[in-house]
């Protein structure tokens, strides 16, 4: 789960890293009043959890609480890369003389935090690593002793920042770590933190990405979801349990596990199709979440037919074809369904879904086939 | 011989007493595992499965009755790592743990502390190890694989599954299935598995399934490369994945241009690994 800019600099700033004066804003006159009391100069920025914000001019500078006004009016009604903006942030405008890059996440191979620090802030940090990997400096944390000031010093002199900032620098970084730390963040970024012209750090920019699975311990930021910015079917999903990615393809794919369900897809590809989904429906799933499976992938209009894979073991295929037949009758799809039931209780699987109008293959090569041949035949009808 | 496992571990079940550590405890004392005590704290005193497994409070006491020398974890994944820790300062030299959703940041905690001890842990978010004819540790279906000379190690588990089930098929045996789990941060790497396949006798060539996500198999491609005799080949899950998007397992996902299964099966077949395209294609690659 991502967390918007507004609530990322909220964060950060409880662990005491500066950030700019501002409000956030539902509406324009919300807007124009947060300008007011700022004074001077703001910038007026789109809330929303994709990159290139600036690009599809989502962020801009306001001279006035009028235009502060206008601008608010203008970008609470766009819609970035298909989501829509329903807050903005208004923040003082700084001019900055220097834009540096600090931010920590998890290191898989070395397994532990690493902290990256860059003289090159305000561009994608991935960017930098591509055409710069030498102005990258990194520090690793041990999990148990968490940041140590001679690290933060290190990165401070690393990145050739001025000695008359290394002290509120090293608690700035002091301070990521710890909202990274008490938040179970897998991202805590500032990009960019800025040096003002009056000679201060500022985060003018930040991002918290949460890792989901450690959300049950902070129930005060599951509340921050926005929900407006789920697409139903993943919400669905989401509150099931189940694993779903939407593709763009029309091949709808129902499979137990993670692993078998992106083989799953693969040999669609490889058939000549193109999956519609992701959906793995678990260990042991019940009928319930398999019809709610199935009921998702429907919901898509772009699929022109169904593949069900599932190699039983802890899941048993006799449920799986229970939870199928609800589906179907509730549904009543008029797209075809391939299954392929192997393993645990496979023989009354099939049984059940004898009676069903439903194609069943032997191998996970022949179902694969089979669905991209029925999804040509049903985009020439 | 065989890897990890085998017909003389005696295995402790944490979280004994649980839906899912008291129904896979059944399964795996029906294959053959010494199931030899169970750990659920509360629960000590009580004995489950037909009286046979006697269940302890702490995972120290249950070790020194029992004399366990591996324990499996079923516990939710809030308590999981407490779990891990526990198996580890009892000095259990294998835990293999089966949970998954644990948070990351817990498992950077744990696995420094089980480095220390220098024991080995196993997953977690794995399906656990097999050694067909001898020893079930963990959720392997029971019927799926024959006892015999091919090394499996996988990152997946119901794929795995297909594997085993298609190796068996073609009438190929396995020496040790191990599942290392789809979680970023986890105990065993296939390096680590790699290795032990290559001093163990009875193992001959090695299947590995790898998926999107880190960098695991190109680590294990330059270790087949120089470290390797035994024949490897290899399946990647999610060559059709899209990029920022994880796929199910908290650990496949392809960030910031890492992670593709292009440039795994890249990496691996410059190692000399036969890729296929098809996990079924499999049996027919190894000789």
């Amino acid at each position: 789960m991502k967390l918007h800019e507004y609530q990322s600099k909220a964060v950060f700033a409880e662990s005491g890293v500066p950030i700019p004066r501002g409000g956030v804003a539902s509406t324009a006159s919300e807007a124009k009043s947060i300008a007011q009391e700022l004074g001077g100069r703001v910038v007026v920025k789109a809330q929303v959890l994709v990159g290139g914000r600036g690009k599809a001019g989502g962020v801009r500078l306001a001279n006035s609480p009028l235009e502060a006004e206008d601008l608010a009016t203008q970008i609470l009604g766009m819609r970035i890369k298909g989501l829509p903006v329903s807050k903005v942030l208004v923040d003082e405008a700084v001019e900055p003389v220097a834009e540096i890059y600090l931010g920590v996440t998890n290191d898989r191979m070395m397994g532990c935090p690493v902290m990256i620090a860059s003289s090159e802030g305000g561009i994608d940090i991935e960017e930098v690593a591509r055409s710069d990997p030498e102005k990258i400096v990194r520090v690793y944390i041990d999990p148990l002793l968490g940041l140590q000031e001679f690290q933060a010093r290190y990165l401070a002199s690393a990145i050739e920042l001025p000695r008359n900032h290394w002290r509120e620098f090293i608690k700035i970084c002091l301070g990521l770590f710890n909202a990274y730390k008490k938040t179970d963040s897998t991202l805590a970024e500032i990009n960019p933190l800025v040096i003002t012209q009056d000679e201060k750090l500022l985060a003018l920019d930040g991002k918290i990405v949460l890792d989901d699975n450690g959300l049950f311990r902070h129930p005060e930021l599951v509340e921050m979801r926005n929900i407006d910015e789920e697409a139903p079917a993943e919400r669905e999903a989401r509150i099931y349990s189940l694993s779903y990615v939407k593709l763009e393809g029309e091949i709808g794919c129902m499979v137990n596990g993670a692993g078998l369900a992106m083989a799953t897809m693969d040999l669609t590809k490889l058939a000549g199709g193109e999956p519609a989904n992701f959906l793995d429906i678990g260990g042991g799933a019940s009928a319930e979440k398999v019809a709610v499976g199935l009921r998702i992938i429907l919901s898509d209009p772009n699929v022109k037919v169904v593949l069900v894979n599932v190699f039983g073991g802890i899941t048993r295929c006799d449920e799986v074809a229970r939870g199928i037949l609800s589906a179907i009758e509730s549904e009543k799809p008029e797209v075809p369904m391939v299954t392929r039931l192997v393993g645990t209780n496979e023989a009354e699987g099939r049984r059940l879904l004898a009676d069903a109008d439903m194609i069943t293959a032997s191998s996970l090569k022949e179902a694969a086939r089979i669905a991209v041949e029925k999804s040509k035949e049903v985009g020439k009808k | 011989m065989s890897i990890l496992i085998n017909k003389n571990t005696r295995l402790l079940v944490q979280g004994i007493t649980g839906q899912e550590g008291f129904f896979h405890s059944a399964h795996m004392m029906n294959y053959g595992t010494k199931v030899v005590a169970g750990v659920t704290p509360g629960k000590g005193g009580e004995w489950v499965l037909d009286g046979k497994i006697p269940v302890f409070d702490t995972v120290k006491s249950a070790v020194e009755v029992t004399g366990a020398n591996c324990s499996v974890i079923f516990v939710p994944a809030r308590f999981a790592a407490d779990a891990i820790l526990e198996a580890a300062d009892a000095e259990l030299p294998l835990i293999v743990c089966i949970t998954e959703g644990i948070p990351v940041s817990d498992m950077m905690r744990v696995q420094s502390f089980v480095q220390q001890k220098g024991v080995r842990l196993i997953g977690p978010n794995c399906p656990g190890l097999q050694t067909p004819g001898a020893c079930n540790v963990g959720i392997i279906p029971g019927q799926i694989a024959e006892a015999g000379s091919v090394g499996v190690v996988s990152r997946s588990g119901t794929l795995t599954y297909e594997v085993l089930y298609a190796l068996k098929l073609n009438g190929m045996g396995v020496s040790t299935c191990v599942g290392i789990g789809g979680d970023p941060i986890k105990g065993t790497n296939f390096i680590d598995v790699l290795g032990l396949f290559e001093d163990d006798p009875q193992t001959e060539s090695i299947v590995l399934i790898g998926e999107i996500g880190g960098t695991d198999e190109e680590r294990a491609a330059e270790f087949i490369r120089d470290r390797m005799t035994k024949q490897t080949v290899g399946f990647i899950a999610g060559k059709s994945a899209p990029p920022g998007k994880r796929m199910g397992h908290a650990g496949a996902i392809v960030e910031g241009g890492e992670g593709l299964a292009v440039d795994k099966i890249k990496a691996l077949t410059s190692a000399g690994v036969k890729v296929v395209d098809h996990p079924e294609q499999i049996p027919e690659m190894i000789f």
